[in-house]
């Protein structure tokens, strides 16, 4: 990295970087040491970045227009919707928005359990991940509250009611959630505030998350440690900045194809419903980002310990870095790993797909065993794994492969070092 | 600093941090309490309801504090139900006698102990309600059966100011 040695060009640049070193920082930005083999799975930090800004964007503007107020809440989402120039448009892509930002997260924790990402040094890396995850599913469920429909209302009552499980003080606890004895303006009003918040506190992380990634670099698709830089790696920009710029295309058209042309399909028809304290929707299902740890909430018979389940269905990922024991990261070296982790894959469609239907018969069945599986896989499968798989061998750097397969390695190697 | 002793200063150094402790908490106290249930919310703590159109078998359901309220006038086949339950077949043991002073009117609160939704009428295996979020099915008393919920509805306070007239809260 050039980080020290980097002066500014222009005498203004000079003077203005030895009182505040950005120009530096930008410089480190673009001259950032990349692997060279990243493949498109590496381009959803990118694309996580664009969907944080378009949430705060649309947020922002659709927050000129919203009321917070219960009596007034539905309506003037409906005034957004119909009214407001192009409130529609702002509208669909928000609430979408939301839907794709998961998308991104899920396929971006996928892709750093296939890799070996969160291992050493990567841990703190990964566990400012998680945070951020959890103040996303914070996000979403208040802004889902927002529109103040029958979904909204009685999403609040479920979710708000998970901390009565709580012995002794939940029902106090829930009580203060609500600011009332129920769901109400005090709570709406507040969901409002928070859900304004958040995305500020995310975006601060996002900068901590993105400056911890900094210290050691990328892991990447081999999964090895390399020098930085070296001809392993390739600056940040251009190469990186235009492959993510082209994922981040054919994600936009991925976006945009629902908030064009399947604007609702993400949302519950319930939800055009203004909100009534007096009846219940006949089934409530959260949105489809959250349906596999509701199916892990609902597979246990017992309150408190269905909450127990699905609140350390997710903190079990924090610990991940420490239950995962073995040190080979990239499942690409780990036959037996690549294994588990696609059945794990499937495992989480499974809740999901159980989560959306009704709690009962074969359903409840499916859900009880996905359940037990999820946490066999962290809690047994992944530590016993590390001592007990036998892994292929892993090269020494990201070249190697490419040489090894030269039938001349000495003369490639020879060529290597001199394009170098 | 070849001995550890208490000095002047250290006592200085706890003194201060214990006011200051104490300071900090008197100070996040009103932030977390402004979330509380406020004055205007606690200020409507009682409804009154008359009762006088309920016809036996149909259930009146009021708002109170923001939640349901079941008022059920029962048929005498349903009280009979209700009372002749075996208490260790409840999950959570309550007598018909104490949640319905008069046999003929349950008042309970309408919403499942599970985590809050409102639970259907004539609904479920034992002939009371049905919540359709978990499936928790609960008696003619409306106690629970069957399903996730831990206890039985809620019994609020309340009284008959007259004959046809209930005060809850």
């Amino acid at each position: 990295m050039s980080d020290h040695d980097y002066r500014p060009k222009s005498k203004v640049g000079q003077w203005f970087n030895d009182r505040l070193p950005l120009l530096t920082l930008a410089n480190h930005l673009t001259d950032y040491p990349t692997p060279k083999n990243l493949n498109y799975w590496w381009t959803f930090g990118g694309i996580l970045t664009f969907c944080l800004i378009t949430q705060i964007v649309t947020g922002l503007t659709l927050a000129m227009h919203y009321i917070a107020h219960a009596d007034m809440a539905f309506e003037s989402v409906e005034h957004i919707m119909r009214d407001v120039n192009y409130g529609w448009l702002i509208r669909y892509i928000h609430a979408n928005g939301a839907s794709m930002f998961f998308l991104a997260v899920y396929i971006h924790i996928f892709r750093s359990l296939f890799y070996g990402s969160y291992k050493s040094p990567r841990e703190i890396i990964w566990i400012l991940g998680i945070i951020i995850y959890l103040l996303m599913m914070a996000a979403a469920f208040m802004g889902y509250v927002l529109p103040w429909g029958q979904m909204s209302f009685w999403g609040a009552t479920v979710i708000t009611n998970l901390f009565s499980a709580i012995p002794l003080v939940g029902e106090g606890i829930v009580t203060w959630l609500w600011g009332g004895y129920s769901v109400d303006n005090p709570t709406l009003t507040r969901f409002f505030t928070l859900h304004y918040l958040i995305p500020f506190l995310i975006l601060g992380l996002v900068v901590l998350h993105i400056w911890a990634l900094h210290v050691p670099g990328n892991n990447n698709p081999v999964g090895i440690d390399i020098k930085k830089p070296s001809k392993d790696t390739v600056p940040f920009h251009p190469y990186i900045v235009i492959k993510d710029g082209f994922a981040l295309l054919m994600f936009m058209i991925v976006f945009a194809f629902f908030v064009f042309y399947a604007p609702n399909i993400l949302g519950h028809a319930d939800n055009y419903i203004e909100a009534n304290p007096m009846v219940t929707p006949a089934h409530i299902v959260p949105e489809w980002y959250l349906l596999p740890f509701y199916a892990i909430l609902r597979s246990v018979p017992d309150k408190l310990l269905g909450v127990v389940a699905m609140l350390s269905a997710i903190l079990i990922l924090a610990v991940l870095p420490w239950l995962d024991t073995s040190k080979i990261r990239s499942a690409v070296f780990r036959p037996l790993y690549k294994q588990f982790y696609w059945i794990l894959v499937a495992d989480v469609l499974i809740l999901g797909y159980v989560g959306a239907m009704p709690a009962e018969g074969l359903y409840l069945l499916i859900a009880r065993v996905a359940t037990a599986y999820y946490f066999l896989h962290f809690l047994v499968i992944l530590p016993v794994l590390g001592f007990k798989e036998k892994t292929l061998p892993v090269p020494l750097s990201i070249t190697e492969p490419v040489l090894g397969g030269s039938p001349n390695l000495a003369a490639a190697r020879n060529k290597e070092s001199k394009i170098e | 600093m070849s001995e550890k002793k208490t000095k002047r200063r250290d006592f200085l150094f706890t003194a201060t941090t214990a006011v200051g402790a104490v300071g900090a908490a008197a100070v996040v106290w009103p932030m977390i309490d402004q979330m509380n249930p406020d004055a205007s919310v606690k200020a409507l703590a009682s409804t009154e309801v008359d009762v006088s159109s309920l016809t036996p078998g149909n259930t009146l359901t009021v708002l109170w504090r923001g939640k349901p309220v079941f008022i059920r006038r029962r048929t005498q086949e349903e009280i009979d139900e209700a009372r002749k339950v075996k208490m260790e077949d409840l999950i959570h043991p309550e007598k018909d006698e104490d949640r319905a002073k008069n046999p003929e009117w349950l008042v309970m609160l309408g919403v499942c102990t599970h985590l809050g939704c409102v639970p259907l009428n004539d609904k479920g295996d034992y002939n009371g309600w049905f919540c359709p979020c978990h499936g928790s099915h609960y008696d003619t008393s409306g106690r629970i059966r069957k399903g996730p919920a831990p206890w039985n509805m809620e019994v609020p306070k309340y009284e008959f100011v007259d004959a046809n007239t209930i005060k809850i809260g």
